[in-house]
């Protein structure tokens, strides 16, 4: 079976007047049909611009320099702009922090909705409306009706979110790029959306990838974590096999300093440094620099590529042993 | 006289903004048009004192009013009705001299690394402007004063004449730290201080928060939305909904037996690293708006114990066992 | 915190100044970049007037009445070339323009700078107070915004007569009302921002607070309205001028040469009026062309 979307050896460079910032720097992961992937990272990890570099979103000075980018076996990379219109909003979806990065301010909910759904589908506006009423009781926003004649300032974060949500679907998409989309959220609100996002990827079989910087988000949400740092993926593997025997020592020590895992009241298990400038990456492993394991090796070149054990696929020539896992 | 409780408290403190009508609306008004004074129950009858050496967690959705309270306790703003004591005085009634002291001695972090640095000066000129104009230090001497307090956050004290926007935002956070501890404070209220942060900065934040409480003995308000780290840090929490405090009590108690039926919620709700897929169950229904909140119990069109007792009336804030405090008509029975 | 605000630090290395990046930005335009150029020279020009003219127009004892209306490049009594012709009088078009050049870009100069003091402070006062302050303020500037700027000056000058000091004075009454309007509008953004609230946290006096905090962070807009205005200020200054109601006739700015001269434009004696017509083209056109890239590169809307 082919995978819904299949990333290999993507490279998204930007090149800016202070030099070539290498965003993503042969990144590859596949998701399958109605799982959800979480690729996680800080600000720079390349998180963002891997997510919009899949929905063909790149703008100068970036491109894509490298790399293949196939949904459901259909080659993504230096398709048409024309051939990307099929693509982008009916095939795949993208959910952004910002809800109002879909929305526009100054437009009904129903006439942006309509509009949406005849761009891609030849059906009479009653239906078009009939579908987006049916969209919006999806993602739970209740009498859908009244809320198909407000106005976006007219929902509160949440529900704009929703709405976000609802677009992103009308086409049934096979994909969907969800960019941080409850970070700016309460944390009961975020819950709500989760739930949702989870139950609508279960019942419609749409592959998502949701990139976030908050472990704790995607840990209950995800089949498999992809863990980036300075635009490569570092660690990837099933959730639960990440999440309790991470390798990586930037994955074992995001979750070791986490409040959670330490004693109330104690200095937390730092990482120290800062992430790397792109621009000034170091020689050899990025991370390195930063690194409690760090060895000569690591500063002569990007540690390659390796298979683990479960299904675990690292970046680091001196993983953490098991013993030092915690949960 | 004895000792006050708190160096610094909240006494039955509201704020309201109004939304004044301008010259237009007053003119649409007279002709008919219906013109609405919005105003904002930010705060409603809050009380909240922080004790010497004491860090007092305040946790809270958007609409809550926690930073409007922590703007007062700063004395940023001043309440529209209560006081606040410092000191076990009235603020307001102090005079110049000593209402100074008072506001020195109260200092804020705030959430953005960016925005909260004049981006138009210098570390130096950030951190050394208000000792050297209160004279907590000579002009002469600001220049060691301000290398000393970087390094006591973290930062390399040659890099005082950089600008904040050629920092890393981890950087910027111990500079509005640093300017916060130049005036020598005794509490600091801490808004949101480390949620801009990235994920592996927030450990280190959150690390010199301790160390300096350790080193100087301050006192915090820790006002975030990230039970996590306020359970990591806070000695006792206070749970803000809709401007009304509904539960607060020691960090421990309110974490491991939470009274208030939304404090159970928050926790429920609260992200996790959790090993492997689950089901979400999350508290169901919209924070509602501070411009028209719901009678009786702000929380009652979300509560799944609402009676109708909780529509009509507001429970009282009451202790509930010792040092724990909670406003729930479910109290009421036991 | 997404990675486009990782790219855009790291098109800024920490050993950029702003200000050079935001030179080096300028002069990528090379169109903004000539009329920079072009401004810098007119105003050396105007600034070094006596050392660079050939004659002091307005010194009767260089000026000969037999020289009145010569062609350009016509030869006086004495041998002098006259590039640029004479007017009525006799003198130098050329030494005449710089010295009108001189006189125009004082006046609008002056002008502007103390309307963008007056401005700036009512207009920063009147955000960072609010309240009543604010509207008595606004709505002064209102009214001032709702009578066009030449029917004031006219106003005023026909009412205090003739003079530098009363052109001036009109000149500034006419544009301090942009300023504070603009003023008011970012510092009303910038007020509430969190570095103001750390300076009332850390008990500042007020005026601190409104000219070290606020008012740095209110003015890059401002230079593009300035730069604007000053151009602006220019053609009102020549306008009055031309209608006689400006400067004095012994103190000739760019505006009242082209007033002497329309005249005889009809009966072929082009150059007393074009060639100042010129210059002041040339000065606005060269403002604005700045003004604009200035726009462009301090709006942050048009910045990717």
């Amino acid at each position: 079976m082919t995978a819904t979307l299949e990333v290999a050896g993507l490279s998204t460079h930007f090149f800016t007047r202070a030099g070539v910032v290498k965003a993503v720097d042969g990144v590859s992961f596949s998701v399958q049909r109605g799982q959800v992937l979480g690729l996680v990272g800080e600000s720079g990890s390349g998180k963002t611009v891997t997510g919009l570099s899949i929905m063909g979103l790149v703008d100068r000075p970036g491109r894509i320099v490298s790399g293949s980018i196939k949904l459901a076996g259909q080659e993504l990379v230096g398709l048409s702009e024309k051939g990307w219109r099929t693509i982008r909003g009916r095939k795949i979806a993208m959910i952004f922090q910002d809800p109002m990065m879909t929305l526009n301010p100054v437009l009904r909910i129903d006439t942006q909705m309509i509009e949406t759904v005849l761009a891609h589908a030849d059906v009479s506006k009653d239906s078009a409306r009939e579908r987006c009423r049916q969209a919006l009781s999806r993602v739970g926003i209740p009498s859908p009706d009244e809320r198909l004649t407000a106005y976006p300032h007219q929902f509160s974060g949440g529900m704009r979110q929703r709405v976000a949500i609802a677009i992103a679907l009308l086409h049934d998409p096979e994909l969907i790029i969800a960019d941080e989309p409850t970070t700016a959220l309460d944390v009961t609100i975020q819950a709500q959306i989760i739930a949702q996002v989870q139950k609508l990827a279960a019942e419609t079989g749409t592959a998502i990838v949701w990139v976030t910087h908050d472990l704790a988000v995607v840990s209950g949400l995800s089949d498999r974590l992809a863990v980036m740092y300075a635009g490569r993926i570092i660690e990837e593997g099933p959730t639960a096999e990440v999440l309790t025997q991470p390798h990586h020592p930037y994955t074992a020590g995001l979750l070791h300093s986490l409040p959670i895992n330490n004693p109330r009241g104690q200095p937390l298990n730092q990482i120290p440094g800062s992430t790397p400038s792109l621009l000034r990456l170091p020689p050899g492993c990025p991370f390195g620099p930063r690194c409690t394991r760090k060895q000569h090796d690591c500063t002569q070149a990007m540690p390659p590529e390796t298979q683990g054990a479960n299904g675990v696929r690292l970046r680091c020539y001196h993983p953490v042993a098991r013993e030092g896992a915690m949960a | 006289m004895s000792a006050p409780k708190y160096l610094v408290d909240a006494r039955d403190v509201s704020k309201r903004f109004s939304q004044e009508p301008d010259l237009a609306q007053k003119v649409a008004g007279l002709l008919g048009a219906r013109t609405k004074r919005i105003v904002v129950h930010a705060l409603d009858h809050v009380s909240l004192g922080i004790a010497e050496g004491e860090v007092v967690g305040l946790v809270g959705e958007s609409g809550s009013g926690k930073s409007t309270l922590g703007r007062i306790i700063a004395g940023i703003w001043e309440p529209s009705e209560g006081e606040i004591h410092f000191a076990g005085r009235p603020r307001n009634e102090l005079n110049d001299t000593q209402r100074r002291a008072a506001d020195l001695a109260v200092q804020m972090v705030f959430q953005d690394p960016m925005s909260s640095l004049n981006p138009r000066m210098h570390v130096a000129e950030i951190i050394g402007e208000a000792p050297e104009y209160h004279g907590i230090v000579k002009a002469s001497e600001t220049a060691a004063y301000v290398a000393d307090i970087m390094q006591k956050v973290g930062l390399d004290p040659s890099f005082a004449e950089r600008y904040p926007h050629q920092f890393s935002g981890g950087q910027r956070a111990r500079i509005g730290i640093a300017r916060a501890l130049a005036v020598k404070p005794r509490v600091i209220v801490a808004d949101e201080a480390i949620a801009a942060l990235d994920v592996s900065i927030q450990a280190q934040v959150i690390n010199l928060f301790m160390k300096l409480r350790a080193d100087l003995g301050l006192a915090y308000l820790f006002i975030s939305h990230d039970l996590g780290v306020v359970r990591h840090l806070a000695d006792r929490v206070a749970i803000l909904y809709l401007g009304r405090i509904v539960e607060s009590a020691p960090a421990d108690e309110l974490f491991n037996t939470p009274n208030h039926p939304y404090t159970v919620a928050l926790l429920a709700n609260m992200p996790k690293v959790e090993t492997g897929k689950h089901a979400f169950a999350p508290l169901e229904g919209e924070i509602p708006s501070p411009i028209n909140p719901p009678s009786g119990c702000h929380f009652h069109p979300r509560c799944a114990h609402a009676m109708p007792r909780c529509a009509e009336v507001a429970p009282k804030l009451r202790e509930v066992a010792p040092g724990r405090l909670s406003a729930c008509h479910l109290n009421d029975g036991a | 915190m997404t990675d486009a605000a990782l790219t855009s630090a790291a098109v800024a290395p920490p050993v950029e100044t702003p200000f050079r990046r935001f030179a080096s930005d300028f002069f990528a335009n090379k169109v903004a970049a000539v009329a920079l150029v072009i401004i810098v020279i007119l105003a050396l020009l105007a600034i070094f007037a006596p050392w660079v003219t050939p004659q002091n127009p307005y010194d009767l004892t260089q000026i000969s009445i037999f020289d009145n209306m010569l062609k350009p490049g016509a030869k006086s009594m004495e041998g002098k070339t006259f590039w640029l012709g004479t007017d009525e009088q006799g003198r130098d078009m050329f030494s005449a323009m710089i010295y009108g050049l001189r006189m125009s870009l004082f006046v609008s100069a002056v002008a502007t700078s103390i309307a963008v003091l007056v401005g700036v402070s009512l207009g920063v006062t009147a955000a960072y107070f609010g309240g009543r302050v604010d509207s008595i303020i606004m709505r002064i500037v209102d009214l001032q915004l709702s009578f066009p700027a030449i029917l004031i000056a006219l106003i005023l000058l026909a009412a205090l007569g003739k003079g530098v000091d009363k052109v001036i004075l009109a000149l500034m009454l006419v544009q301090w009302a942009y300023y504070a309007r603009t003023v008011r509008g970012n510092a009303l953004v910038e007020r509430r921002r969190e570095y103001i609230e750390a300076a009332q946290c850390l008990a500042l006096p007020r005026y601190r607070i409104i000219f070290r905090h606020l008012l740095p962070n209110c003015l890059p807009p401002l230079i593009v309205i300035a730069t604007v205005q000053v151009a602006h200020a220019i053609s009102l200054e020549a306008t009055l001028s031309f209608l006689g109601v400006g400067v004095p006739i012994t103190e000739p700015s760019l505006g009242l040469l082209i007033s002497n001269g329309y005249k005889y434009i009809l009966s072929g004696k082009y150059w007393v009026s074009v060639f100042p017509g010129l210059m002041l083209l040339l000065t606005i056109l060269s403002i604005n062309l700045v003004g604009d890239h200035l726009r462009d590169l301090l709006n942050p809307r048009l910045k990717a």
